[in-house]
């Protein structure tokens, strides 16, 4: 028997295209964020809101990561903000292939930042490099305090954390949900995510998120 | 159920390697790290399937998972991370720095007896 030494990169193919990706972005000084969570958390509603109130400052494009359906891009477009929507036919994440056939469509050149809305999974996506600046974790409190704690990697891995969906903690709805858990175990994950607690629906928080992005894009001018 | 994509990437691979060298695989070996969330069950299930009917069939698959690393900030000691107790070994401090995660590896194959070893 002939044991072969090989050493070869599994994913290569994907690495390749997320290096093509990183150089089309960085030569533009472009932001660009990898947005994962699970399905629901309201990771489109967050991109709405944002784009429109930042709509004088930064100007936003979205790449948009579904199984099936267009029902995400067009509420993007609705905005007047340029929209390419992925279909993955069944797969549970983006491969950079697909991203980057997508920023050839996207008018780069009038834009700031570039958000890539991945599938709704709080696991997969977070194995496949894109050619992103960063990822960002959404994580709405009906789902529960325990989710660092139970993925882990997508909090080890990410720039910052937003908990959405705040104003369900109000109003005697009883969501068990307790932000301090949460806040206390990403942060023993990682040290140096930026956790902002928000209402993508009421505004609340916003702000500090804003104005983490706004600093995020400027850092690259 | 991302697996599936690992393992569509590691026949394609092996598969070349098994060419270049006109050999038959029986066993091959990869190594990835903890944040890849590869689970070997699922991995070996869609690798048994992909591979049958090709020159990879019957191949043992084997899967090394490498710790994390993570490096102190407390007392600059690099330690292996448990994503339950990131507490630094050494000086007990819980601020430290991941550093990079191992990539997934194809890291050797076995060939049947009489494959040619010279690189292709």
């Amino acid at each position: 028997m002939k044991k072969v030494d090989v050493g070869k990169r599994i994913l290569g193919a994907n690495e390749t295209y997320a290096l093509r990706n990183s150089q089309i972005l960085n030569r533009g000084k472009k932001l660009c964020l990898n947005m994962i969570s699970s399905p629901g958390s309201g990771k489109t509603t967050l991109l709405v809101r944002t784009i429109s109130d930042l709509s004088d400052t930064v100007a936003i494009g979205v790449i948009e990561g579904d199984v099936q359906t267009d029902i995400d891009a067009e509420r993007i477009r609705a905005t007047r903000a340029p929209a390419i929507q992925i279909n993955t036919e069944g797969a549970c994440h983006l491969s950079a292939a697909q991203v980057n056939k997508a920023l050839q469509e996207l008018p780069l050149d009038d834009l700031d930042a570039v958000f890539i809305e991945n599938v709704g999974n709080l696991v997969c996506p977070s194995a496949f490099a894109l050619g992103e600046n960063g990822k960002i974790v959404v994580l709405s409190v009906a789902e529960g305090d325990d989710k660092p704690v139970k993925y882990p990697a997508i909090f080890a891995k990410s720039k910052a954390l937003l908990i959405n969906k705040i104003d369900l903690l109000a109003g005697g709805l009883q969501v068990d949900f307790d932000l301090d858990r949460v806040h206390a175990d990403a942060r023993k994950l990682n040290k140096d995510i930026a956790v902002f607690p928000v209402s993508a629906k009421t505004g609340e928080g916003m702000q500090q998120w804003y104005d983490w992005l706004d600093a995020q894009v400027r850092s690259l001018r | 159920m991302h697996e599936m994509t690992v393992a569509q990437s590691l026949v394609e691979v092996i598969l070349q390697e098994a060419e270049k060298r006109q050999g038959k695989p029986i066993r091959a070996k990869m190594s990835c790290g903890q944040l890849n969330a590869v689970n070997d069950e699922v991995l070996s299930f869609a690798f048994d399937a992909l591979v049958q009917g090709t020159p990879c069939e019957g191949t043992k698959l084997e899967i090394e998972h490498k710790a994390l690393q993570g490096k102190c900030r407390g007392c600059g000691h690099t330690f292996a991370v448990e994503l339950s107790d990131t507490t630094c070994p050494n000086c007990k401090s819980e601020d430290f720095e991941l550093l990079p995660d191992a990539p997934l590896i194809l890291e050797e194959i076995e060939f049947e007896e009489g494959t040619d070893d010279e690189e292709g």
